[in-house]
């Protein structure tokens, strides 16, 4: 049995008020009139020296009423942006576990029976974090931000294309939603938690048989859902663009950071003393699937940029122009966090196996995924009023501490392996 | 030294790897094994340096990356910059998104095929190349291990012969 270090706890906690406390900051600093906004913005531009400043200058005389209150909305956006990002990036990481986890019942793998009380573990963070995203959505439905534009019943007065999508994008339907992915992601999660306890004391293995049903049916489930949520909970920032691989594109950004999740839990608690059994061949596999699904993620992000690129159609490439334009490093920049970086470190099959090559690595596909989603809202909510300020860095320490402590509090409540699962004597010698 | 060698054969992959651990237990020079199909851990028993051949195919595929790249900069670029649907030829950098399928089909292509041949080069395989094997039931369901004659004949035999080998042959090596 686990027991959860006082010391990780109190980290936790710190990490959680420290969180709470640059969160209550980016809320207080937001503006509330359209005046403030001005100044605040005005503030910057003399920051940044006399040739911005007179641009700025030239610019401001085309503003009218409606660009302040624009710039208004961005600004009150901004610690609800910052929010939400790291809301959905930590929601996301058990969501890519539970994919991975029902993926591994389903194929019955050999090598990740040992990892299943820890994959379990952290799916535990699934249902706070679940509903915290869901309660900032509900917050948005009742007007408290403008993080989704198609909420605004003023702005949908005016615009017929959101006024064309009303049959989908509308609050109710859009709560009821989110609120059906939800139930079906954590009944799986408590289920397949249930059964897989269960049989380390069954007699048989109808628990597992049970399992591996129930994980079948999750799956189809989740990639339904899973794309549904995309759109609903990214793309709607931008309501009216879209794309068809979206989904495909978050999932493999949740999927690769669940599996990073696991691998740095893993080597955690291994370097602690606990699951002895775990080898170097497990973190090597573990460390293969970040390699394979990085670069799978960047397949799918180049296909995605790649596309509506070669064919300019301007309805949908300002989605990539705003982007450029405004967020150039943050975009380019995850590119080589999420691809170049993991790809020239984890190729070398002896590194794979080395645990400090496996936690650098993991630190950075994490940090690149929370930019590649910090991407997907941001120019949308703030756009170019962005920052990786307070608030930002805020609401991940807020959302890390309470995903530390969750997880690691779940992990003390079962033996971290699993008994009597017919594939743990293969798991426990595994080699590769 | 006399170019002798004793064949020894064996019927069962396990019981080859159980002679291997022995033979280089008692130090005795293990010049060739011939077995019908990959024996796993073969090469970890017999000590051999692992191959090489990995680091070679990451070099080819960067050959191969810096090809695509100069032929369709000098090409795209530099040698005849047209305008092409309104696509932008005035840097590499510019118009890269659409070079990026050959860039990657040329990595992989370089890194696969000049891997393929150099491990014909290395493993000396080629299409009129007279096989070597010593025996031809060592294609079907049998495993041989070849030992170099070092001292006395008769006891290396004798030793072969414990280890669960079948057949013990001394044969003159070219």
């Amino acid at each position: 049995m686990y027991t959860f270090s006082n010391k990780l706890r109190l980290s936790a906690f710190v990490l959680m008020i420290v969180g709470v406390l640059g969160l209550g900051y980016g809320f207080l600093a937001a503006p509330a009139t359209v005046e403030e906004a001005k100044a605040m913005v005005a503030d910057a531009h003399h920051g940044h020296g006399d040739a911005h400043g007179e641009a700025a200058q030239a610019h401001e005389e085309h503003h009218d009423a409606s660009h302040d209150e624009h710039l208004l909305h961005q600004l009150q956006n901004k610690p609800w942006a910052a929010l939400y990002v790291a809301a959905f990036f930590f929601m996301m990481i058990p969501l890519g576990v539970l994919a991975f986890y029902a993926i591994q019942r389903v194929s019955q793998a050999g090598w990740s029976p040992i990892l299943f009380r820890v994959m379990e573990g952290i799916t535990a963070y699934l249902l706070p974090g679940a509903v915290l995203v869901f309660v900032i959505l509900a917050l948005s439905g009742v007007h408290m931000n403008h993080l989704f534009i198609w909420m605004d019943s003023e702005v949908v007065a005016h615009d017929e294309l959101i006024q064309g999508k009303a049959g989908y994008l509308n609050v109710p339907f859009f709560l009821v939603r989110a609120a059906v992915y939800i139930a079906g992601w954590v009944a799986y999660r408590h289920f397949s938690r249930k059964f897989s306890i269960a049989q380390d004391t069954a007699g048989d293995d109808s628990n597992f048989k049970k399992l591996f049903k129930m994980s079948a049916g999750f799956l189809v489930f989740f990639l339904v859902s899973e794309s549904m949520m995309s759109w609903d909970w990214i793309m709607s920032v931008d309501p009216h663009w879209y794309s068809t691989l979206f989904g495909w594109y978050v999932f493999a950004s949740m999927f690769v950071s669940g599996i990073t999740v696991i691998a740095l839990t893993t080597i955690y608690l291994k370097s602690r003393g606990y699951l002895e059994e775990v080898n170097n061949s497990h973190i090597h596999d573990l460390a293969k699937f970040m390699f394979g699904i990085s670069i799978f993620w960047t397949y799918l992000w180049f296909s995605q940029f790649m596309l509506i690129w070669y064919s300019n159609i301007p309805e949908e490439v300002t989605y990539f122009i705003t982007r450029i334009e405004d967020y150039k490093l943050p975009f380019f920049g995850m590119v080589v966090l999420n691809f170049v970086f993991p790809l020239l470190v984890l190729m070398n099959s002896d590194y794979k196996r080395l645990n400090w090559f496996v936690v650098m690595t993991g630190i950075v596909i994490l940090a690149g995924h929370y930019l590649d989603i910090y991407n997907m809202i941001m120019p949308a909510t703030v756009g170019d009023q962005w920052f990786i300020g307070v608030a930002e860095i805020g609401g991940v320490l807020f959302f890390l501490g309470l995903f530390i402590y969750v997880v690691f509090t779940a992990l003390t409540k079962a033996p971290l392996v699993p008994k009597r699962n017919p594939y743990i004597e293969e798991s426990r010698h595994f080699h590769y | 030294m006399s170019n002798k060698v004793i064949q020894a054969i064996y019927t069962d992959d396990d019981v080859l790897l159980g002679a291997v651990k022995k033979v280089k237990a008692a130090h005795h020079h293990i010049e060739e094994i011939y077995t019908p199909f990959p024996v796993h851990g073969l090469d970890k028993a017999m000590g051999l340096a692992p191959t090489r051949i990995a680091i070679a195919s990451f070099i080819y595929g960067c050959i191969g990356l810096a090809v695509a790249i100069a032929m369709m900069n000098y090409i795209m670029i530099e040698d005849w910059p047209q305008n092409i649907g309104g696509k932008p030829s005035f840097s590499f950098l510019d118009n890269m998104p659409s070079f990026v399928p050959i860039m990657f089909e040329l990595t992989v292509f370089f890194a696969a095929h000049l891997m393929v041949i150099t491990f014909y080069l290395r493993s000396k395989l080629w299409p009129f190349k007279a096989a070597e094997n010593p025996d031809v039931r060592t294609t079907d369901d049998h495993f041989l291990m070849e030992v170099a004659v070092s001292g006395n004949e008769e006891e290396l035999s004798a030793f072969l012969k414990d280890t669960g080998a079948v057949e013990v042959k001394v044969s003159e090596k070219h």
